[in-house]
């Protein structure tokens, strides 16, 4: 007879544990890589695995941002959605040295994990992984710069965004069909040679292939590192004075401050004709690091870096209007001229504010 | 009545076989120095390279488009001094260690000055700092390690002092590899950590004529002593007992040959990144040529470690674009060397 009242409690758990997850009517949701993912009906919390997928939340849904991946740059935060710019910071969750601690991430509560990247079998296996550890569905997207429409598609229906993502989506493929249009008129062979320099002293790039270098060839220039199959790498002075580029595409303010005093890069076409190019880093960087959404902007700035006669419109129009439908920021003219200022044709750039 | 004359004769004999070697040596590297100049991945055509050198040696008016002079003189001739140098300075140092603790696996980084130099460089490229503080770093991280392993081994007394040093040297390096290692979790996966990877690996690649004007001097201080102790050092490899029944200051001279082998090793580690192999393995087949006297042993080591350090560099800048890390080429070309000397077994080994 003892038992009894237990039991019955049992059942009325057990029937409100099936009427809950009932409830919550998992839908299927295939992501990039193939992997059906239960999702829940409604997502109202989100984290991004890595990098990429963090930039590619943040312009679609910020609202539902759980974390960072990497805390913000203490010059990233003006320019940040004012209720983003306190989110904790989660580490990666994925990939090689993945740095997230998956109680912290439980702790977190999100409904879906998102990450974007390589579709490869390891990072798709990765993904089971962390799914089946966690508990918590976890969708992969496609990473390279030419698929960033599907990826917004994707991410759209599985946070149930479809319209706002439509719109990026659209957004994003009219940026690139107005550059490809563009430079698609400029023959192969005046396309100017880039070196993109990376690494404190400039000697490591990115291979034509490499993710790193996409943007080179969709801004109408060509990779002057052909043969390193893709990969990250690092090359001798005397290889790039052989190289002799039309222009340098780098990250790093500083080492491009010190070229036109260095013996070893002073004779640099690109140096001599002042075509070096530092891509502007906040809140995400313009060109690389992470390869992600980030690039859209980058695109247009590159392209029109490295063929000014075809892209009259004033830069810091095309930035404000990035900023604030991406990156849910509107910026004053100062800001944008201060994002810009490296890389201004004018006069160096004024007091930043 | 005889034999007094033959002896000297033979004495005579092997002299003029030591110093033809030593020639034979000298102009092999001399060779092997004039092809690095000539060879690389920008095509400088032998009589330019004739005009530049003309130019800067003898003052002749040079006729070579400047573009092969900067090619020369700032990125080949920094680039194979430092090759020179590097090398012999390794490979002495690796030679010194290996007497010093009496053990043959024995490599200049025993005391964590690569582990040292490597924390520092990492810790300024994580900071974002230019080249020039992050060279320091590495410099002043190579010594801070040694004299952390040698304040141990001078605290604890109750064991055998050398022992202390190997194992004082272990444990730190393990704790400033850990730091490095946090450090490569902490920096951006996508900028700093491949730049991070890049420079732990070592390279000749950007080596500047101010890297080496910066080096060169500390390298010649830490050689120097080597060089005019190198008979002390057979003393030092029979034990400290033996050394003190044979008149050798044991509590002298061990800190002076471990500062000069470690200013040696931080200055190169700080200019090249870590070459690893070069100090552990030159100085066996050196051992290998020409016995384990250390007054042929140091500077066959010297020599050798030169040449093989030129050699490998002249194939990791010729091989394809992509520079191959050198500690990779040093493993690769000289292990195998290694072994198939020690297989034919010619001389004795200690």
């Amino acid at each position: 007879m003892a038992p009894r009242p237990g039991r019955r409690a049992l059942a009325a758990a057990l029937i409100l544990l099936l009427a809950a997850s009932g409830g919550a009517a998992a839908r299927p949701f295939t992501d990039a890589a193939g992997r059906t993912v239960e999702l829940p009906e409604r997502v109202g919390r989100v984290l991004a695995a890595g990098p990429p997928a963090a930039v590619l939340l943040y312009t679609l849904a910020p609202d539902l941002m759980a974390g960072w991946v990497s805390a913000p740059h203490p010059e990233a935060l003006p320019l940040l959605e004012p209720r983003t710019r306190a989110l904790p910071a989660y580490g990666r969750l994925t990939g090689r040295g993945g740095t997230a601690n998956v109680e912290a991430v439980l702790a977190a509560k999100p409904d879906l994990i998102v990450d974007s990247g390589s579709l490869g079998p390891t990072y798709a296996s990765l993904a089971d992984r962390v799914q089946a550890q966690t508990g918590i569905p976890y969708i992969l997207l496609d990473g390279s710069f030419a698929k960033t429409p599907e990826a917004y598609r994707q991410l759209g229906a599985a946070l149930g965004r479809q319209s706002a993502a439509d719109a990026l989506a659209a957004e994003a493929q009219s940026l690139a069909d107005t550059v490809g249009r563009a430079v698609a008129t400029v023959p192969e062979d005046k396309r100017p040679r880039v070196y993109y320099a990376r690494g404190p002293r400039g000697l490591e790039t990115g291979f034509t292939g490499s993710i790193n270098t996409e943007l080179v060839e969709a801004a109408g220039g060509r990779n002057v590192a052909q043969d390193g199959g893709g990969r990250l790498g690092n090359v001798s002075p005397e290889q790039v004075l052989a190289w002799n580029p039309d222009a340098i595409v780098t990250l790093d303010p500083a080492f491009a401050a010190g070229l036109s005093a260095d013996p070893l890069w002073r004779n640099v076409r690109a140096v001599q004709s002042g075509r070096v190019y530092v891509a502007p880093l906040q809140p995400f960087p313009w060109f690389d690091a992470p390869p992600g959404v980030n690039r859209l902007i980058g695109l247009r700035w590159l392209a029109a870096r490295l063929h000014p006669d075809l892209f009259p419109q004033p830069m810091p129009d095309v930035v404000r209007a990035f900023y604030s439908r991406f990156y849910h920021v509107d910026l004053d003219a100062g800001q944008a001229a201060a994002l810009l200022g490296g890389t201004a044709t004018g006069a160096p750039p004024g007091p930043a504010r | 009545m005889s034999r007094a004359p033959a002896a000297a004769e033979t004495i005579r004999a092997r002299t003029r076989l030591r110093l033809s070697a030593a020639l034979l040596s000298g102009l092999g590297l001399l060779a092997l120095t004039a092809l690095a100049l000539a060879v690389g991945k920008y095509p400088v055509a032998p009589a330019d390279l004739a005009s530049i050198l003309g130019h800067r040696l003898l003052g002749l008016p040079v006729r070579a488009p400047a573009t092969a002079e900067t090619v020369v003189m700032q990125v080949r001739l920094p680039r194979v001094i430092a090759a020179l140098v590097v090398g012999a300075a390794l490979s002495a140092a690796g030679a010194t260690y290996q007497g010093l603790f009496r053990n043959p696996l024995v490599s200049p980084d025993i005391l964590g000055v690569s582990a040292g130099a490597g924390l520092g460089a990492v810790l300024g490229i994580y900071l974002g700092l230019p080249v020039a503080p992050i060279q320091v770093l590495a410099f002043l991280g190579g010594l801070g390690a040694v004299a952390a392993v040698y304040g141990v081994g001078l605290a604890v007394r109750r064991h055998d002092p050398v022992l202390t040093l190997v194992l004082a040297g272990v444990a730190v390096g393990a704790v400033l590899g850990a730091g490095i290692s946090l450090l490569k979790v902490l920096a951006d996966p996508y900028n700093q950590l491949p730049a991070i990877t890049f420079w732990l690996l070592g390279s000749l690649s950007s080596v500047t004529l101010g890297d080496v004007a910066a080096t060169l001097p500390m390298m010649l201080l830490g050689l120097v002593p080597l060089v005019l102790l190198r008979w002390r050092m057979n003393l030092m490899s029979l034990g400290d007992a033996e050394a003190r029944a044979l008149g050798v200051e044991t509590r002298v001279l061990r800190p002076v040959l471990i500062a000069s082998a470690t200013l040696i090793t931080a200055a190169a580690v700080a200019m090249t990144g870590v070459i690893g192999w070069i100090g552990l393995i030159v100085p066996h087949i050196a051992r290998l040529l020409v016995g384990p006297d250390y007054r042929r042993l140091l500077p066959a080591s010297l020599l050798l470690g030169a040449g093989y350090l030129v050699l490998v560099d002249l194939i990791a800048r010729n091989l394809g674009t992509v520079e191959v890390p050198l500690g990779i080429l040093t493993a690769l070309v000289g292990a195998p060397f290694f072994l198939w000397l020690l297989a034919s077994g010619r001389r004795g080994f200690s």
